[in-house]
């Protein structure tokens, strides 16, 4: 059976990832989104277009996955990456966890997270109102793009 | 004698700023990911912008500036990641 992708271009459903990690036997479930927003810096953010490296970005999604299960054998957690054009207050990363208890499905989804933002080869370009681009990395780099936003 | 042939792929920013998003190098067989990031600053027009340490992935695995290269290798040169 083909896996199926982390990464995608449409809307992020939370619906489908809760429905994804739920059983009988895991009554703990956490669920994170990552939105697109304005920074206390960044001006009028209108959209942020998001490219990757996507045989890699499935490798090291699952690699995470993997490792989050091994850490937390009693977890299921799932994640969707999106890429394109993201605009304004729309996920572009999901993660939902569930385990038998709390603390192991938050410990889990928050393990995920954190190793997503170190680890996938995805890269964001904000695009501000007034037509300007400027590429963002996860370390706080901000690097102007000479290509137009609109 | 011989050599290698490596294929470098540049993404996002580095793509933006070299022009390119695919670069053929052909290397000594010994060469390790440093000599490929040199070889790619020193060659390729617009790439000497490049940092001398890029984060860097071989065949889609992270990789360190040490590491040895092998002919068809695929290096990847990865700006600061952005996910999530």
């Amino acid at each position: 059976m083909t896996p199926v992708p982390f990464a995608t271009l449409g809307r992020i459903s939370p619906g489908d990832l809760l429905d994804a990690v739920r059983s009988p036997e895991r009554g703990g479930t956490a669920l994170f989104l990552g939105t697109v927003r304005h920074g206390p810096d960044d001006g009028a953010v209108v959209r942020i277009e998001y490219t990757a490296y996507e045989p890699m970005l499935e490798a090291e999604f699952a690699s995470i996955l993997a490792e989050a299960e091994r850490r937390w054998p009693l977890a299921r957690v799932v994640a969707k990456h999106r890429l394109g054009e993201v605009p304004l207050g729309e996920a572009s990363i999901g993660i939902a966890a569930a385990a038998p208890h709390r603390a192991d499905a938050m410990a889990a989804c928050g393990f995920v997270i954190e190793q997503a933002k170190k680890r996938l080869p995805v890269w964001k370009r904000e695009i501000l109102a007034d037509g300007s681009a400027a590429w963002r990395d996860n370390l706080g780099g901000r690097t102007a793009s000479p290509r137009p936003g609109s | 004698m011989g050599g290698l042939t490596i294929r470098c792929r540049l993404f996002a920013r580095y793509a933006e700023v070299v022009g390119r998003e695919e670069v053929e190098l052909s290397l000594p067989s010994d060469a390790l990911v440093g000599d490929a990031v040199a070889a790619l600053r020193r060659t390729v027009p617009g790439a000497a912008i490049l940092p001398e340490r890029p984060l860097v992935a071989i065949n889609q695995r992270h990789a360190l500036p040490t590491d040895p290269l092998r002919d068809g290798d695929e290096l990847a040169f990865l700006p600061p990641l952005a996910g999530g």
